[in-house]
């Protein structure tokens, strides 16, 4: 029994810490900037065709493999050097203040630039290359073999959650992303550059994003399509944990990561719908989320 | 004045596909994604926005490939039965999504349509899976016609509808019903205290806007002659939103307009370039940036609804 519950758990582990990195970033920005950006699935995406990209430049010049490494962060760094400023500057702060539905809509449209980009620079073949999961190669706990870039998967995520802890309470850029979202117009009066906790803010979102499509490709592979079905993941995730709540998404992800391997493992045709059901469920009961409140909003 | 333009409006359409067959397609989808779109427009109004409504959209077109797959036939009857469901459906699911506003009503309608996709895509010996269900050419009263006669048919029939429905839809929005939803996105406490059941009116709303979609997917079913699971994937339910707000929600016209306007674009585009959802992105965003009011906007007399 043992034998099948570690790599369950494995499994369940690794897969929510990939939604956690597309859904962390989607919170995060919509508990800054209040605004809940369709477009992140793209970006996450993107950072993963980079990555890909890179990793077989890398593996082409037969340059050292644990360059690849290197790539998978530079690309998300890369991404959300370029997008963050970009799409925050030129798009998203023109919703700041407008109703919701025209905050969804224009970063729909921006999904939709985006995803077309995409199919126009790589084409529509799906890109792999998996130099760096098998450079980790595999390991065994009491004679289950399991993958050891999954470990890697999870303690980087375990990282982002504790990086994000220290960035919010221990530093003075996280006091200042908290007032601005508790009362963004006292912080504004106290004299506190709003505009630059956005951007900073927002590409610290792209990062994220892009630094969770950039790990899942050596996994998974990447191709046309990603992009929309990251994003409703991530939406399920951020909806399940409370918008805005980062510990929040942390505890979704392990829900929806364990909800859809343990769907894979009893009832594989209903793998896709695992994450949903959830999602309904604890919106019927909870509206707000698991950690959500209707008044005070939290980071 | 506007009687005669909207009389020249539709005259235009019903004599285009004689003189351009391949257009005839195109407009029965076109009026077909108008229907969605006006269901989508109606809850917009009220500032719910669903990206959840291609579920009945494909739900009603799954009801006649079902219906048929059971053995009736007639065209009526398939038309009937599958919106009464859509509406039925939409009455159930709006009894609790009614509840929720904003970006917890977006989020929650996305949440039910995708357990919908997800289970049309993986149930494959109810749904036939990603290959989808034939929606066969039906019988109308007993005869039965070949597909050219059919395909003719059901684009005048969905033009007639286009103009039938949409007057009773007009009538509904400026009934006192149809005001209150706006009220509902100025003011819902004010409504409240008025003794005003906001609930009820939200979910009457739902349920038209459900039917209307469901309308849609029916003609839509029968004019591709096939449902598949991507009808009802976010991405549609985005499209129908997108449309209504490209034709502006302050009138019935306006979500034709919209679908008319895509639906053309798309064919202009797709000779061109494989791109086209990026030139449909930046015209939504240039639309509600310089356009809220969207294309009924520019012909309507009054201050139409904005977003």
């Amino acid at each position: 029994m043992s034998n099948a519950i570690i790599p369950l758990l494995l499994d369940s582990l690794a897969s929510a810490a990939l939604i956690f990195f597309a859904a962390v970033g989607l919170t995060l920005v919509f508990s800054v900037l209040r605004v809940l950006n369709v477009a992140h699935g793209s970006l996450y995406s993107i950072g993963g065709y980079v990555a890909a990209s890179i990793c077989l430049f890398i593996a082409n010049r037969q340059l050292n493999p644990y360059l690849s490494f290197v790539a998978l962060l530079f690309s998300a760094v890369l991404v959300a050097a370029i997008f963050g400023p970009l799409i925050e500057r030129g798009l998203v702060r023109w919703t700041y203040g407008k109703s919701e539905a025209v905050q969804i809509l224009i970063t729909f449209g921006l999904f939709l630039i985006l995803e077309d980009l995409q199919r126009v620079i790589f084409g529509v073949n799906s890109f792999y290359e998996d130099a760096p999961m098998r450079l980790l190669g595999t390991s065994s706990i009491g004679g289950v073999v399991y993958l050891n870039y999954q470990i890697l998967l999870i303690g980087m995520a375990l990282l982002v959650v504790i990086g994000l802890r220290l960035l919010i309470n221990h530093t003075r850029l996280g006091r200042l992303i908290t007032a601005v979202v508790t009362d963004r117009e006292m912080a504004q009066a106290m004299g506190i550059d709003t505009n630059r906790i956005f951007i900073l803010a927002f590409s610290l979102g792209v990062f994220l994003a892009a630094l969770g499509g950039a790990l899942a490709t050596p996994t998974s592979g990447i191709a046309p399509g990603l992009g929309a079905d990251t994003m409703v993941l991530a939406f399920a995730v951020a909806a399940i944990g409370g918008l805005g709540q980062i510990e929040g998404a942390a505890v979704a992800s392990l829900i929806v990561g364990l909800a859809r391997v343990l769907a894979i493992y009893l009832a594989p045709s209903l793998d896709a719908v695992a994450p949903y059901a959830a999602m309904l469920v604890v919106l019927l009961i909870r509206p707000y989320g698991l950690f959500g409140s209707v008044t005070a909003r939290r980071i | 004045m506007r009687a005669i333009f909207a009389a020249a409006a539709i005259l235009t359409l019903a004599v285009l596909p004689v003189a351009a067959p391949w257009l005839q397609f195109v407009l029965t989808l076109a009026i077909a994604k108008g229907f969605a779109a006006l269901g989508v427009a109606i809850l917009l109004r009220a500032g719910l926005i669903s990206i959840g409504h291609a579920m009945f959209f494909a739900a009603s077109a799954y009801g006649v490939a079902f219906l048929a797959r059971a053995g009736i036939n007639d065209f009526g009857l398939l038309l009937v039965l599958s919106v009464l469901s859509a509406a039925l459906v939409g009455a159930i699911a709006g009894s609790f999504l009614v509840r929720y506003r904003a970006i917890f009503f977006a989020m929650l309608n996305l949440a039910v349509s995708m357990v919908f996709y997800a289970l049309c895509s993986k149930l494959y010996g109810v749904t036939g899976g990603t290959d989808g269900l034939p929606v066969p050419i039906p019988g109308i009263f007993g005869i039965v016609v070949t597909e050219p006669v059919f395909k003719s048919m059901l684009f005048y029939l969905s033009l007639t509808l286009m103009v039938l429905v949409g007057f009773a839809v007009q009538r509904y929005l400026n009934s006192p019903l149809g005001h209150a939803l706006s009220a509902v996105h100025t003011n819902e406490i004010r409504l409240e205290y008025l003794g005003i059941p906001v609930w009820a009116i939200l979910l009457i709303a739902y349920a038209i806007s459900a039917a209307l979609a469901g309308l849609g997917g029916v003609i839509a079913g029968f004019a591709i002659g096939r449902v598949v699971p991507e009808f009802a994937f976010w991405t549609a339910s985005g499209h129908l939103v997108l449309i209504a707000v490209l034709g502006g929600i302050g009138g019935v016209p306006g979500a034709f307009l919209g679908a008319l306007f895509l639906e053309l674009l798309h064919s202009a585009a797709v000779t061109v370039t494989d791109a086209w959802n990026l030139i449909v992105g930046v015209a939504l965003i240039a639309v509600i940036m310089f356009m809220p009011q969207g294309f009924y906007g520019l012909f309507s007399r009054k201050e139409a609804s904005s977003l």
